[in-house]
């Protein structure tokens, strides 16, 4: 640790901006209404108290278990998940009779809620998750395949993701993906030293030994089968760009991302020679209007989109309900048809600013689990939006993914709250101040000085008045649990003072470190 | 570790630029031909619910709509029913647009850029959108004449303004109600659509500009001023033998026009075919075609129809081809609208004004978002040479084969046309004219004629507005 940073809590700043987050939604709902029946909703009370209920309820969670998380997290989250739910409420109106997902989709994130709430009470320290890698493995592993179960698995739109239960739907890749990232972290903790050292050169690659690189052939294996029998080239780019990444984090090796790289074109090429579907959604994504009929979910969305122009037509105003599966896949077309261009590019940020959160926790992890995992949860999300945004908006061919927290869908929605209190988790713990008294670390000067002098204490004492390391933020009651150090300041001034025969009183020591050693 | 998760984070920052480029890339490439694809239903739904702006002759609305209960809540109407239809068009839900309908959709839609700015306030404000009001050139007594001299008869029948070029009647009959095509039942819309594409006398099709036929004997007012370009003189004689034998073939045309050598003057008012076929022998088929172009052959008018049909004379022609040609016939075809403007060409002193359709169009605070300036689309002939043609056209009237268009206290000048391409069917009939007051040109045509050309002269062609003093 080369430099204490205190973060403070910033849970004012969360429940300020959570504020927005549930009136955005809100207004998007009111104003649905408005557009379409020409009067407020019936429920408006009652609506308004749930929403805001489900808001607060989640600020708690937060404010209580995790007070040092990141503020941005949840109202990014929060915002997403409204947004959700007042457009697929604006699509229920285009069914006749009016249907009721929206207030379905409201139960899943009450559902999904309280899985963050048990996640938050029952898990103290995301460092427990690493004990059980092959578990966590096994279990991603089955149900990722589990849609490929007869009986249990369904087909749906060219793609075989879901299964159902009774009258239930799931989409076990979600929470395969939770899984899959915990395995691959604990697992590659564990062996990261090993595959990056053991094992032979070969064509400027590093190989590894055939026995750790097991678990890497099954992931390929995994990804492919999913390709081929759940027809679904989203999921397997998914996990497979998921699984390259972490292994290249772990190993910090660039040989894998390009390995991966090779092997995940080859694969692609390879299924788009082999199976007609591929090749129906490439031609649907560079030739969407060579075939109107098997193509008309892709052109209708563009439709849409084209006709919401810069500012979109407003809450109520467009026609999302011509968009086959609307709710789902498409729903970030259904954005981009009321709300617009300007709406989508905010969305697109919304989503960009909760994956760079992750992306920054990582580094900012004092541990290799901890970084790998909050690496790996912000790149699987990131993965995932970009596929199933980038499908929609015809970057990349349109696959069944569903849109994180937006998306109409229970399983979609507990994974990714799931997600979050995970993220979460890991924030508050990164953001934690790490010296609490019981662990103030006791400084042996005699056997450790130099490293103790570049701690901040360093910065003290080359100023050696009593104001506080510089770093810290005064006001912040983080400072509070720095206040031990100040003994150790006071103490290491005096010792390296006298060690350098100087007066305390000299400022600006022109270089602490050279001078100990002298 | 921070070292791989910072370029993983430069890569994810990538994902994430080229999210948010397609998007913006999207909607500046791709958003036009989207919203202008006839497959988007948004944009075609849209347009149809719309309180879209009327269409005007004179003051008389002939296309408006009127607010309805249903799910397009307005409805388009046109209250004449088939009258106006080749101006006009359709505008329907499952057909689209045509015609005026269709070149003037954006500005009557409220939606064309001149319009930007008031529907962005219409959009601040929560206003509907009104479209504009387009005003057309067309007189209401022109074409109700116009149809009323047509009666049964399939035919067309255009009339301009040859000061200005505006088109003050433009009628094809048998025409189509566009009310239904309108509707909104859907249904009967679709019955209506497939019955006129049944209809073997194609109500659809627009015989006054959209169409070309034979012009017969009045290509001959072509034939005529080349000649006067070329230095004749309506004086000067002309062979007219009573069977001209058309070198290289068998073929001969026959008649006799009161001598084997007459003026040309009187070779146009007994419309001598043999003189003409010769004349057009002597001065080529280039002169032939170069006069024709002068007065619009070739070319297109009328954008607000969606183009007019180009009117025709051959590319190459060998000396018998350029006999058949010189009086209208062989591969010879010209639209009404084209013969109208011949006649409008010569009597507005040799300029043929560009035809038009669209006087003003009117935002719905009367303010003019658009107007037309009449334009000389080109001089056909010198002035001096177009008087004497008028004189020539004023004989054919006075003593030729157009008597029955005269009307006391007007100067008419016209030309009659048959054009017998094919003897498997009746000729068609022609009459072109003009008048010094109203300034108008008129072109009649018949498809099926089953009468001789001279009847249309006097039925078809003499409608009563022609002389204003009859009516005032």
């Amino acid at each position: 640790m080369s430099d204490v940073v205190v973060y403070r809590k910033r849970r004012g700043v969360e429940l300020s901006m959570l504020v927005f987050a549930l009136a955005l939604p809100f207004a998007g709902y009111l104003l649905t209404e408005i557009n379409l029946h020409g009067q407020l909703p019936a429920l408006l009370i009652p609506a308004a108290l749930v929403w805001t209920g489900i808001g607060l309820a989640a600020h708690f969670i937060v404010r209580w278990r995790w007070p040092y998380a990141d503020p941005l997290l949840l109202p990014c989250a929060i915002l997403l998940n409204g947004l959700g739910i007042a457009m697929i409420h604006r699509l229920d109106q285009m069914n006749n009779p009016i249907q009721q997902s929206a207030e379905r989709q409201l139960v899943w994130t009450v559902i999904a809620l309280v899985g963050f709430a048990v996640t938050a009470f029952v898990l103290r320290d995301y460092r427990i998750l690493k004990r059980f890698p092959y578990l966590m493995f096994l279990a991603g592993m089955v149900v990722l395949l589990l849609p490929m179960v007869p009986g249990l698995g369904k087909e749906s739109h060219g793609a075989r993701i879901w299964i159902h239960i009774g009258p239930y739907d799931f989409q076990p890749a979600e929470l395969a993906k939770l899984l899959l990232v915990i395995a691959f972290a604990s697992y590659l903790v564990d062996k990261r030293e090993v595959l990056a050292l053991a094992g032979r050169r070969v064509l400027g690659f590093d190989l590894p030994r055939i026995r750790d690189l097991g678990p890497i052939l099954i992931m390929w294996l995994a990804s492919i089968a999913v390709m081929v029998f759940q027809k679904d080239l989203g999921t397997s780019m998914l996990f497979f760009g998921l699984f390259v990444a972490m292994l290249y984090l772990a190993t910090e090796r660039p040989s894998w991302p390009i390995f991966g790289a090779i092997l995940f074109l080859a694969g692609a090429y390879g299924a788009y020679l082999a199976f007609d579907h591929v090749k129906v959604r490439v031609s649907a994504w560079l030739f969407p209007f060579a075939d109107w009929d098997k193509n008309y979910q892709i052109i209708v969305a563009q439709f849409g989109m084209a006709w919401g122009g810069l500012i979109g037509t407003g809450w109520g105003q467009g026609r999302p309900g011509l968009i086959p599966v609307a709710k789902s896949d498409m729903i970030f077309a259904a954005f981009g048809e009321e709300l617009g261009v300007t709406g989508m590019l905010a969305i697109v940020l919304v989503y960009g600013l909760i994956v760079a959160r992750g992306l920054r926790m990582a580094i900012a992890a004092k541990d290799p689990f901890g970084k790998l995992l909050a690496a790996g949860l912000a790149f699987v999300f990131a993965l995932q939006v970009f596929t199933i945004i980038g499908g929609v908006t015809r970057l990349l061919p349109l696959t069944g993914l569903t849109t994180p927290f937006a998306s109409q869908g229970g399983s979609s929605l507990v994974a990714n709250y799931l997600l979050l209190a995970l993220m979460l988790l890991i924030s508050h713990q990164v953001r934690r101040p790490e010296l609490t008294p019981g662990e103030t670390p006791v400084v042996s000067l005699a056997d450790d000085r130099t490293q103790v002098i570049s701690t901040p204490a360093a910065r003290v004492h080359a100023q050696p008045a009593p104001a506080p390391p510089a770093s810290v933020s005064p006001p912040a009651p983080a400072s509070v649990t720095l206040e031990p150090s100040n003994d150790i300041v006071e103490a290491l001034a005096a010792e390296a003072t006298q060690a350098l025969d100087v007066p305390p009183a000299e400022p600006h020591l022109p270089d602490p470190p050279k001078g100990a050693d002298r | 570790m921070n070292g791989p998760i910072r370029k993983l984070s430069g890569f994810v920052m990538l994902l994430f630029f080229a999210l948010l480029a397609n998007v913006t890339v999207s909607y500046v490439v791709r958003t036009d031909s989207l919203n202008a694809n006839p497959q988007n239903r948004r944009v075609t739904d849209s347009q149809f619910a719309q309180d879209r702006g009327p269409i005007l002759a004179g003051n008389t609305p002939i296309a408006t709509t009127a607010p309805v209960q249903d799910r397009f809540q307005f409805q388009r109407s046109y209250p004449q029913g088939p009258l106006y239809a080749a101006a006009t068009g359709y505008y329907s839900y499952l057909y689209g647009t045509s015609a005026l309908e269709q070149s003037q959709s954006a500005l009557l839609s409220g939606r064309s850029s001149s319009q930007w700015f008031q529907h962005m306030i219409d959009l601040a404000t929560g206003a509907k959108s009104k479209g504009a009001t387009v005003e057309t050139t067309l007189d209401p007594r022109a074409q109700a004449a116009a149809a009323q001299a047509l009666g049964k008869l399939e035919g067309a029948a255009v009339v301009l303004n040859y000061k200005t070029g505006a088109v003050l009647a433009m009628y094809s009959n048998p025409s189509y109600d566009p009310n239904s095509l309108a509707s909104h039942d859907l249904t009967a819309s679709k019955a209506a659509w497939e019955a006129a594409l049944a209809d073997p006398t194609k109500p659809l099709s627009n015989r006054a500009a959209k169409e070309i036929w034979a012009p017969g004997s009045t290509f001959k007012l072509i034939d005529s001023a080349a000649a006067l370009e070329a230095g004749y003189r309506p004086e000067t004689l002309v062979d007219a033998p009573t069977s001209l034998k058309v070198p290289g073939t068998t073929v001969t045309i026959d008649q006799n026009c009161g001598g084997t050598s007459i003026p040309l003057s009187q070779a146009l008012a007994v419309s001598c075919n043999p003189a003409f076929a010769n004349l057009g022998m002597k001065l080529g088929a280039d002169a032939l075609r170069t006069q024709a172009q002068k007065f619009g052959f070739g070319q297109k008018f009328l954008p607000e129809i969606g183009n007019s049909a180009a009117s025709v004379f051959p590319a190459t022609l060998d000396v018998p081809q350029t006999a058949q040609s010189a009086i209208g016939e062989f591969e010879v075809a010209a639209t009404p609208l084209q013969m109208a403007m011949v006649a409008a060409g010569i009597a507005n002193d040799g300029a043929v004004m560009t035809p038009y359709l669209v006087t003003d169009v009117r935002a719905p605070d009367l303010s003019v978002i658009s107007s037309t300036t009449p334009k000389v689309a080109s001089q056909a002939m010198s002035a001096s040479n177009a008087k004497l043609l008028q004189q020539m056209m004023i004989g054919v009237v006075e003593n030729g084969t157009g008597t029955r268009a005269q009307i006391p206290g007007v100067v008419i000048g016209g030309k009659t046309g048959t054009a017998r391409t094919d003897a498997s069917r009746n000729p068609y009939a022609w009459f072109v004219c003009w008048a010094d007051d109203p300034s108008v040109a008129v072109a009649v045509f018949v498809q099926d004629a089953q009468i001789d050309a001279t009847d249309i002269a006097g039925d078809a062609s003499r409608p009563p507005w022609l002389a204003p003093s009859s009516r005032h």
